[in-house]
């Protein structure tokens, strides 16, 4: 198959040349960053760190972590390095784990992420032919602003239908043609349910491709999305502080996400100590943005545990490739002194033949960790008899037993009664207070 | 010749009964007998209706899971001893029984139990042969357009 690249020369860069400019924008952005930013100023002085001592990407470990506490800190102006009258926007995290990161955007910071996601929406195949619905949501969330700017550069059609209203979504989709879907992996597997019940076929789907991401996803997730809508799905990564979507996207290969690191540097390093990890190796991911005007990070601790590799790939693409995130530092629950991922539950399900609509409930009571996990059932596996459903329930709790290595309480429920908020389903309420 | 009884899936929620009811009362469901199986977490809700279908698809649209069950009904008389009768049937012919639940029409001695086994037929044929009256869609209709 024909590679098709966005920016070509970036995309396959070889790596000796991509380090030499990476290196060449990182002094820049350190230098621009102590200029204006005090708070990171503050913590270069304390390390005793001047700019004049980051050379290139070899003195990158030199400089000291930010993390999502020290945003809240400077929240809101407190990580500004334009003035205000250079910034043409803002965008913003949910605020669920606490309080909101608010990010801000020159035009040419809108141009560079704008790049990134357009990079995606071409490794998904896309053209100035195709049709890319965007349901993530629009506003403050980067979904919807991310990929509709990419979907733009492109020059796709593009049809900006946020997220939710289901029946709208599928009339759009198949009245005018929708190639490409934009959302969440779980909003797709709505999606995709809510036409199959409506009795489409996958070849009755004009969908091609879908760019999916802003939540963890399994690979068995990715199989049964990409069977019921008859398409390729694609993963997509990013986080509003570093920019939104489009930090890093999949290829066709779909064996990890390039990362664009002539914008975004990445490193592995070990989440206790801080110490940068080898090539290979699983640790948490930081970022450091290497030509961002309005809000640049420098090394940033994403809490998302992954592996990077440099193994050629079969697109042509150069970059960086990261894995799947393989759970977050802070989503990780710790039960019983057990350390329990999400993902881990999702990949029981759809072995076990269910969908991986869940929610994990963890509390605690006399001093002992209760965990439940509530599972959709699919409509065909109801019956009239209790117990065959408690059977069913127990069968469930064993497997997760078995990967998990703690015993939870399975409740089968509804069809479609879990919480989905914003197309993003809450998959943990932790009840727990231990502070 | 098996009765259709409409399964409803419960969460243990306050209300959730009565939001089912309430759903086919606007309707004109008319129910003619009801039988909750409980654990700690969930319960199952097995009605009989004299429409079940439109039942079944209401009660669908609201968002509850449900299925329709064919299961057994028997006349019997309203008189001690008859259910342990009827009963005495499944055992000598070695049928199991999932579960039984009984209702009465007002204007008619009888009583009527539903009785949910693995094997339909068998139940049915046992109970014929021992004379007693199995009932059908149709009698569940009348019975609820007489009350």
């Amino acid at each position: 198959m024909a590679q098709n690249y966005y920016q070509k020369e970036i995309e396959t860069m070889s790596a000796e040349e991509m380090r030499k400019l990476q290196s060449e924008k990182l002094v820049k952005q350190v230098k621009h960053v102590y200029e204006n930013v005090a708070y990171y100023r503050n913590l270069m002085d304390e390390k005793g760190v001047k700019p004049e001592d980051i050379k290139g990407i070899e003195d990158l470990h030199k400089l000291p972590f930010l993390t999502k506490a020290d945003l809240r800190d400077a929240y809101p102006y407190g990580l500004l390095a334009k003035p205000l009258s250079d910034c043409v926007r803002i965008q913003s995290t949910s605020g669920t784990t606490g309080r909101r990161v608010v990010a801000f955007y020159t035009q040419n910071d809108i141009d560079l992420w704008e790049d990134c996601c357009a990079r995606a929406v071409v490794a998904a195949g896309g053209t100035n032919e195709d049709v890319c619905q965007v349901a993530y949501g629009y506003g403050l969330f980067t979904g919807g602003a991310g990929l509709n700017g990419g979907s733009h550069k492109v020059g796709c059609l593009t049809l900006p239908m946020s997220s939710g209203n289901t029946e709208r979504q599928i009339q759009f989709m198949m009245d005018l043609n929708a190639t490409i879907l934009c959302c969440t992996p779980s909003y797709a597997a709505y999606i995709g349910e809510t036409l199959k019940e409506q009795g489409y076929k996958p070849e009755d789907i004009p969908l091609k491709a879908g760019i999916f991401g802003a939540e963890p996803w399994t690979e068995e997730m990715r199989h049964g999305i990409e069977e019921v809508l008859g398409i390729k799905a694609y993963d997509i990564y990013g986080l509003t502080e570093t920019t939104g979507p489009g930090v890093a996207f999949e290829c066709s290969e779909q064996t990890g996400m390039h990362i664009n690191e002539d914008h975004f540097y990445a490193e592995i390093i070990d989440p206790d100590t801080g110490e940068v990890l080898p090539e290979g190796s699983k640790g948490e991911l930081v970022f450091t943005s290497l030509d961002k005007e309005a809000f640049p990070l420098l090394r940033y601790r994403t809490r998302d545990i992954c592996v990077l590799t440099r193994e050629k790939c079969s697109c042509g693409r150069t970059l960086v490739k990261m894995a799947k995130p393989m759970g977050r530092t802070d989503d990780m629950l710790i039960i019983r002194g057990v350390n329990v991922f999400p993902s881990q539950i999702e990949t029981v399900l759809l072995n076990e033949g269910y969908q991986p609509n869940y929610q994990i409930v963890v509390d605690r009571v006399k001093n002992t960790d209760t965990f439940e996990v509530n599972v959709e059932m699919l409509p065909e596996q109801f019956t009239d008899k209790v117990g065959d459903i408690l059977a069913m329930e127990k069968s469930l709790a064993n497997a997760m037993k078995t990967m998990l290595g703690i015993n939870p309480s399975v409740h089968l429920v509804a069809p479609k009664s879990i919480t989905r908020s914003e197309g993003k389903a809450v998959r943990v309420i932790d009840k727990r207070k231990l502070v | 010749m098996a009765i259709k009884q409409l399964t409803v899936f419960v969460e243990n929620k306050q209300g959730a009964v009565g939001s089912i009811t309430e759903t086919l009362s606007k309707k004109n469901i008319n129910l003619r007998a009801l039988s909750i199986a409980e654990t700690q977490d969930f319960g199952i809700l097995r009605l009989i209706v004299d429409d079940v279908e439109t039942a079944g698809k209401l009660l669908s649209e609201e968002g509850f899971l449900t299925k329709i069950t064919e299961v057994v009904g028997v006349k019997i008389g309203d008189a001690p001893g008859k259910l342990a009768g009827a009963l005495k049937v499944l055992g000598e012919n070695k049928i199991n029984m999932e579960y039984l639940y009984a209702f009465m029409a007002r204007t008619e001695k009888h009583a009527y139990v539903v009785i949910r086994v693995e094997d339909n037929n068998k139940a049915e044929t046992a109970l014929e042969s021992a004379g007693y009256h199995i009932i059908t869609d149709a009698d569940i209709a009348k019975l609820c357009a007489n009350s």
